[in-house]
């Protein structure tokens, strides 16, 4: 059965406080944190940080902490600017990017950041992906063609090159596919949201003449019929996309292809 | 280090492939949905009707060819639909393969077996056996 709580070792204890003294503008941050080298459960650590002396994103309190508090807690980032998608974590019970949330946009309270939800964590922000990766890469995401190579670029009309517009966006952050409670209870063989719509954004590229044979591989009960439209992926998508659209147009485009 | 380890990510991504099925068992559940829309507003309105009846004639309504039709319709497409909705619900959360093939090849037994049971009662009654 799918597993609604937590193993033993996987229990959340009390944490270790870090107060900030003589500041002007404290707020407090409770962050999930484990080590593997340690043997002990995952603990929450409360940070008190002056936000009179920092920036205004919750990457860069987490930085701040870092730097200044505690050099032991492990995230990952690099754009800082949403992008990258690399600082994906569950901030105040969503699922987003830690460089383009805002502190004052967190309900008011503890600012609560915890790794992406339901995956093997690496060390306290840092979630294993690479299950995710491969389900990305075993749908062939490039350019898939029988005619020959041109002598110069394939061509796409102006509308048909609208039709990427909210799917090319996409960043691979995995904020929505570990939002979603079928791949949860499913991931190791639903695709989720993100590989679903990376998969429909080849499958409706003008220029990509392997359709069909991406159909195919996608027709499958559990590699996309595991969606059930909770739209958890749309309401968490830092990028503002709707993979749940997408699925459900790669849905539509299967029965489009059979008698009904 | 367990076997896993040795395997590269692709392989457990790629699985087994493809079922190259399920498109039906969607496409079959919202057709038998939109049906049940309109033979559920039906079956309610018929069993209205028999408020305050007695036993023979609801059993003279039930008999009656155009009730008698849409009663076995209404019950094969109300197990067919519920069929394919279970079927979804154990995919989701039972995750042992054996418990799994055993519940889904019982409610299809379950479900024909009730189907079948319906049209038999309310064949009897329509035939007048």
């Amino acid at each position: 059965m799918a597993e609604f709580t937590l193993p033993k070792n996987s229990k959340i204890q009390p944490g270790k406080h870090y107060p900030a003294k003589g500041a002007k503008k404290p707020r407090t941050f409770r962050i999930y944190r484990w080590s593997p080298d340690d043997e002990q459960n995952p603990r929450v650590d409360t940070y008190e940080v002056d936000l009179a002396a920092c920036g205004p994103m919750v990457l860069d309190a987490l930085l701040k902490i870092k730097n200044e508090i505690d050099p032991t807690l492990s995230l990952r980032r690099s754009c800082r600017e949403g992008i990258c998608g690399s600082c994906a974590m569950n901030i105040d019970g969503t699922n987003t990017l830690a460089c383009t949330r805002a502190i004052e946009e967190c309900a008011s309270g503890d600012v609560k950041i915890y790794p992406l939800p339901h995956m093997p964590v690496v060390k306290d922000l840092v979630p294993d992906l690479t299950h995710f990766y491969a389900q990305f890469a075993s749908i062939k995401p490039w350019l898939r063609t029988q005619s020959a190579a041109p002598d110069r670029e394939r061509l796409q009309s102006p509308e048909d090159r609208k039709k990427l517009d909210g799917l090319y966006e996409c960043i691979l952050c995995a904020c929505c596919s570990t939002s979603c409670p079928s791949y949860w209870w499913n991931g190791d063989k639903y695709l989720g949201p993100a590989v679903l719509l990376q998969a429909y954004r080849w499958v409706v590229d003008s220029r990509d003449e392997d359709t069909g044979s991406r159909l195919d591989d996608l027709e499958d009960p559990f590699k996309l019929y595991r969606c059930h439209t909770i739209m958890n992926c749309a309401r968490t998508c830092p990028k503002g996309l709707n993979p749940a659209k997408a699925i459900a147009e790669i849905k539509k485009l299967m029965v489009e292809r059979r008698s009904a | 280090m367990s076997a896993d380890d040795l395997q590269h990510p692709i392989k457990r991504a790629r699985g087994l492939g493809s079922a190259q099925s399920g498109v039906g068992h969607w496409w079959t559940q919202r057709v038998t949905a939109a049906a049940l829309v309109v033979l559920a507003i039906w079956f309610v309105i018929l069993v209205l009707g028999l408020l305050h009846a007695d036993y023979a004639s609801a059993r003279a309504a039930v008999a009656r060819p155009w009730n008698a039709l849409l009663l076995i319709a209404f019950v094969v497409t109300a197990f067919w639909h519920a069929v394919l909705g279970l079927q979804v619900v154990i995919e989701d959360y039972v995750h042992t393969r054996w418990k799994e093939v055993s519940l889904l090849v019982a409610i299809k037994f379950l479900a024909a077996l009730g189907a079948l049971a319906s049209v038999l009662a309310v064949l009897r009654i329509a035939l007048g056996a």
